[in-house]
């Protein structure tokens, strides 16, 4: 058994991928939690191929690419904040516009580059084995920054997301709170997309979060238990793809989807289980 | 009808909320077109009109969420920015999702969040100030409830000890006897009761006419602008609801006095 977890680690490179994805996958899940609760689900999504092009012309022009990614996505997040404010266009309807099309510029980009099919797929579906200490050590980094102002504005974001109208009638500065969110956001999501991909990094925001909705109702616990399903089924999704010879960002959001369904079942409050006790359905 | 008439019966009583002249325009459309009104400390004062008539956006603009196109407002005698602390507001139930992940506690402290301030969390006197809103609205047993497992009524109980919670002097509760139960709607009274006790300045807008005229000192009728205010006497005149409610009144006059119903609570 033993040798079985620690077969693969004998790679240097596998050691990196494990911990890039436990960070990404604890990272990911406590963001997740409030993208969940604010329904910014799509825009999570939308914000990790809206990226794109940002990070092929980095690719092209040989600059950084974390670096360019996250610039990139902090004037998606702020661009997107600003067009829902406005109410001329439906939230969603703004957010599917510039995605898509910022989404084909980044691949017209790429598709320029000889390399295009193998650096698509890396870009798409994540590259854990190609992370390198640099990418781990901005992946602490950033994640340290995110939990930082996650938990430092727990009370704040927390009126914020529940009751927006009360938060501002306390005088919270919702307007800036709603911007770092979109931050908070942006740089999640950049910093894994090394290891899930721009295709995937949406489940790891989004699955977690909403299975530890189905089994907690206090936010805090919510976070907690999110946390521990999005660092379980990374692991878990790691080893999966070593031994099954699999993608390793599909292996992991694969795992956290069977999490999710075990939580959709069991809920002890709108799980399938708890719908087929006579006594619930009566009450 | 003057205008300034509201807590006439206690001419000198400090003014708790002063508007003058004010304005809101809501995309472009006018809400509510030059607001002149004097509110007493201590009064208890229901806020009736149609709907659209602009009392949400009163209560909002009072409490500073929405920018005012003219005039000015004081509390007590000071620009709002100044007077944060001093009132607490109830807004209109619906857009809150009752799936959220809160208890009961988690939302009632959500009250002292103005007081605890940035980067600290919540003390022994915001444990106090929780529990003692929580038992004044008898919901001191459904503390660790979620809010999914609430009804209505206690769901608005739980936001109205949310409200006391911020020990303000100022109370501004928009619509709360809309869709809760009957003990609820005398937990709500009670609570006022004692509130008027403890000299607090309350503000409810309602549609029910018959609760507003028994329950409050006075009555404030707006529709786009302060159509009347001051005692039940003089404003439950016939011609007077006949301009904020239109054909929408009907009247029966009984003996001395004017009752009023409105279809507004049926089609609510």
């Amino acid at each position: 058994m033993l040798d079985f977890l620690l077969d693969p680690l004998a790679y240097s490179f596998m050691q990196r991928a494990l911990l890039a994805s436990v960070l990404v996958g604890g990272l990911c899940a406590i963001v997740g939690c409030y993208v969940v609760l604010r329904g910014m689900a799509f825009l999570g999504d939308a914000l990790a191929h809206a990226v794109l092009p940002g990070i092929a012309i980095a690719f092209l022009l040989g600059g950084d690419l974390l670096a360019a990614a996250l610039a990139t996505a902090i004037l998606v997040a702020l661009g997107m904040g600003y067009l829902g404010r406005g109410g001329r266009l439906r939230e969603d309807a703004a957010i599917g516009v510039i995605f898509s099309g910022a989404f084909a510029l980044g691949v017209a980009l790429i598709s320029s580059a000889p390399s295009y099919q193998t650096d698509l797929t890396h870009i798409l579906f994540g590259d854990v084995l190609g992370v390198t200490d640099r990418d781990l050590l901005l992946l602490i980094g950033f994640g340290i920054a995110v939990l930082v102002v996650v938990m430092a504005l727990y009370k704040e974001l927390l009126a914020f997301t529940f009751d927006p109208t009360f938060a501002s009638s306390i005088k919270l500065p919702v307007g800036k709170l709603r911007y770092l969110l979109m931050v908070v956001l942006a740089v999640t999501v950049v910093v894994s997309l090394r290891t899930v991909g721009v295709g995937l990094v949406a489940a790891m925001l989004v699955t977690p979060a909403a299975a530890a909705s189905m089994l907690t109702r206090r936010l805090s616990r919510m976070m907690v238990v999110s946390a521990l399903m999005g660092v379980s089924s990374s692991a878990v999704g790691i080893y999966v793809s070593y031994y099954g010879d699999l993608s390793a960002g599909a292996s992991i959001v694969l795992t956290c989807t069977v999490l999710f369904l075990f939580a959709l079942v069991l809920s002890p409050r709108d799980g399938l289980l708890a719908r087929l006790r006579p006594e619930r359905r009566s009450g | 009808m003057d205008a300034m008439a509201a807590g006439k019966h206690a001419h000198s009583r400090h003014v708790a909320i002063h508007l003058d002249a004010v304005s809101v325009t809501y995309d472009g459309k006018p809400v509510l077109t030059d607001v002149t009104l004097d509110i007493s400390g201590g009064l208890r004062l229901a806020v009736l009109g149609p709907n659209g008539a602009g009392k949400s956006t009163l209560f909002k603009a009072i409490v500073g969420l929405l920018p005012l196109s003219s005039g000015h407002i004081l509390i007590h005698g000071d620009p709002p920015r100044q007077r944060e602390k001093h009132i607490a507001y109830v807004p209109q139930q619906g857009d809150v999702d009752r799936r959220f992940p809160v208890t009961v506690r988690d939302v009632v402290m959500m009250g002292r969040y103005g007081r605890i301030g940035w980067l600290r969390r919540p003390g022994r006197d915001d444990r106090r100030a929780v529990d003692e809103a929580m038992q004044r609205l008898d919901i001191a047993r459904l503390a660790g409830a979620p809010i999914d497992e609430l009804s209505g009524g206690q769901l608005q109980r739980a936001f109205l000890a949310r409200a006391l919670a911020q020990d303000a002097d100022i109370l501004l509760l928009d619509e709360p006897f809309t869709g809760v139960d009957a003990t609820t709607e005398s937990a709500i009274y009670e609570v006022l009761d004692d509130l008027k006790a403890r000299r607090m300045t309350v503000l409810v807008a309602t549609h029910d006419l018959d609760k507003a005229m028994s329950h409050f000192d006075d009555l404030l009728l707006v529709n786009r602008t302060v159509i009347a205010c001051g005692c039940a006497e003089d404003v439950f005149r016939p011609e007077i609801l006949r301009r904020a409610f239109g054909s929408r009144v009907t009247l029966m006059p009984t003996g001395e006095r004017v009752m009023a119903a409105t279809d507004e609570h049926y089609s609510q």
